[in-house]
């Protein structure tokens, strides 16, 4: 959590991504990452004249499934616009983008706060192509800047959310909870190192009168609200965290100085320093008005009807939030473990399901799956994928264990051995003689001899020595060579004791 | 509807156009008379006429998603002003 703060935060993100097709958005040259310089270009993503551009069904499909995963409204149609500027990195002085009919509007995804669930709205999210890439000279000598254009004309889908977000945390839970669900659903590998998922952050505050050093809000506010900043160079989820926490208490000290509020002077983007750890304000941004938008007379409008939709629906598979749900109604999970759980990906939320359909406890499976599995996924690096383990040899091993009382420590034992030798579960529970099964009734009257053999180990617990303990417990523990499980004999000791 | 001198010189700073103050008198001019000319169609009565948002009546035309061969890496440089190795190169960007 961050410390309190005198003010409110109010945060409203961009998010790009691209999509995960194999060609551009209006040509087939390749999207591939990391292809040498220049070489997927052609006539139509460099803007020669007289070129006609023409739409990837793909693109637009994966897009609506975002879209309708999201719970966006779609448009039934929707066409594109040529918004213009001039930037090395966009060779036709115009990207191709969605402005006044974009294809989808509203919607919103669930995030977790330490308040409780939290609902992010969305304004809208429209299809559009990706710039090049600029490669500056970071000798500081101001030599050219070089550019790529491999990147120009990939498929981008812009996802602007409602400033419904309060705190930095707030804004880190929304990006990762959207780039599962677009990495679910495969819309987006959501690579942010290779820029296949980009972040701008909207931010300003709100200061109550009693704080704003005198200074009234603006006619129709309860509140004082500072301009808007619109932070850039988020390279990643921890930058974005960092930057907001530092760009708001940078405007609550302008504030104090300049008095200036939203409304009074224009909106300005700010560039994130991570090495430094600050905003830099670096200009007024363009109005919405200087991008000259209009339609792109190349392309023709799209029209989506409800069988369209129907079956890019039927497309979609369980997402993050549904299956959360499932795995605490389905299996009596708690919503913490169905978070854990679910947030580590398809594939191990499905490894998870098959161990907890297999053995039947799904407690222990979950358990298992969030502690010994993904402690050996992140110390090799790993993914589920690759794990050693079938869903059925750890399912199996979870059985035994309940079988023959197995403690934890010994478990886990069997679970190394098993990783490192492939054995099963059954051999080496069977060579280290963890094979056998104490029925309750059993360690109960081992329990009692004890009681009955140690009369002054009994006393001493009665008078609050717990060491004593160790001593009954130790009875029962030579009694069954070592194989009786401690944490049970403990649990009856005590039932035992209390009747003493 | 004479344009005002701040607008020109917005336009211009938006499309990067340095302007001398010759050019500037010449444009200011000329933009005014192309802007009172579309400005003809104010005179037409829209009232009840739907907003068109494309000219074509033609819909949903894409292509699949197939890779086609792209340029190569000199033929797509073949037209930039400078180059510097693969790239193309242009005077240092700031903002």
């Amino acid at each position: 959590m961050s410390r309190p703060t005198p003010y409110t935060i109010v945060i409203g993100l961009e998010v790009h991504v691209q999509l995960l097709t194999r060609t551009k958005l209006f040509c087939g040259c390749s999207t591939q990452f990391g292809l040498p310089p220049n070489s997927a270009t052609c006539p139509v993503c460099i803007g020669m004249p007289g070129v006609l551009p023409v739409m990837n069904r793909a693109a637009f499909e994966l897009a609506l499934k975002a879209a309708l995963a999201l719970q966006c409204n779609i448009a039934p149609f929707t066409k594109w616009d040529r918004k213009n500027y001039y930037y090395p990195d966009l060779p036709k002085n115009y990207q191709i983008s969605q402005y006044d009919l974009p294809f989808s509007t509203g919607g919103g995804l669930e995030i977790m706060t330490p308040q409780g669930p939290k609902w992010i709205g969305l304004i809208r999210v429209h299809l559009e192509e990706d710039a090049g890439k600029l490669l500056h000279d970071e000798t500081g000598r101001g030599g050219d800047s070089l550019v790529d254009l491999n990147r120009a004309g990939t498929p981008l889908l812009e996802i602007v959310s409602k400033p419904d977000m309060n705190s930095p945390e707030e804004a880190k839970a929304y990006l990762e909870e959207l780039r599962l669900l677009l990495r679910e659903i495969g819309v987006s590998d959501c690579e942010m190192q290779e820029g296949s998922l980009r972040v701008d952050a909207n931010v300003n505050i709100r200061i109550p009168p009693e704080h704003a050093g005198g200074r009234k809000p603006l006619p129709g506010r309860q509140y004082v609200a500072t301009p808007i900043v619109e932070i850039k160079n988020l390279n990643s989820f921890r930058a974005v965290e960092r930057a907001i926490a530092y760009e708001t208490q940078r405007q609550f000290e302008e504030f104090q100085e300049s008095g200036k509020q939203l409304g009074e002077v224009s909106k300005a983007t700010a560039g994130w320093d991570d090495v430094q750890g600050v905003t830099v304000v670096q200009r007024r941004k363009e109005e919405a008005s200087d991008y000259r938008y209009f339609p792109e007379p190349d392309l023709v409008p799209v029209e989506v009807d409800q069988a369209w939709l129907d079956r890019i629906r039927a497309t979609l598979p369980e997402l993050p939030a549904a299956r959360r749900k499932r795995f605490e109604s389905q299996l009596g999970l708690s919503a913490y473990d169905a978070r854990v759980l679910v947030g580590q990906g398809l594939a191990f939320a499905d490894y998870f399901e098959k161990v907890a359909r297999e053995c039947g406890d799904a407690k222990a499976a979950s358990n298992w799956c969030s502690n010994q599995v993904l402690a050996v996924l992140n110390e090799r690096k790993i993914s589920i994928q690759d794990f050693p383990l079938a869903p059925e040899a750890l399912a199996d091993l979870i059985i035994r264990v309940k079988k023959h009382n197995i403690n934890a420590q010994r478990a886990r034992e069997v679970f190394g051995i098993m990783l490192q030798t492939g054995e099963t579960a059954d051999g080496i529970i069977k060579r280290l003689g963890l094979d056998v099964s104490f029925d309750a009734e059993e360690l109960r009257e081992l329990v009692k001899k004890s009681i009955a053999a140690n009369a002054k180990a009994v006393a001493d617990v009665k008078a609050g020595k717990q060491k004593a303990m160790d001593a009954l417990v130790g009875f029962v523990m030579r009694e069954t060579k070592g194989k009786a499980p401690t944490d049970e004999v403990r649990r009856l000791m005590n039932e035992e004791l209390a009747k003493v | 509807m004479a344009l005002t001198g701040d607008q020109v010189r917005w336009v211009a700073h938006l499309a990067r156009l340095e302007l001398t103050e010759e050019e500037f008198q010449l444009f200011t001019g000329q933009l005014t008379r192309i802007v009172d000319f579309i400005d003809q169609l104010q005179q037409l009565n829209t009232e009840g006429v739907e907003p068109l948002a494309h000219a074509l009546p033609i819909h949903n035309v894409f292509r699949p998603d197939e890779p086609a061969p792209s340029l190569s890496v000199d033929e797509a440089l073949a037209n930039a002003p400078a180059r510097k190795g693969d790239f193309y190169s242009v005077p240092a960007v700031l903002d």
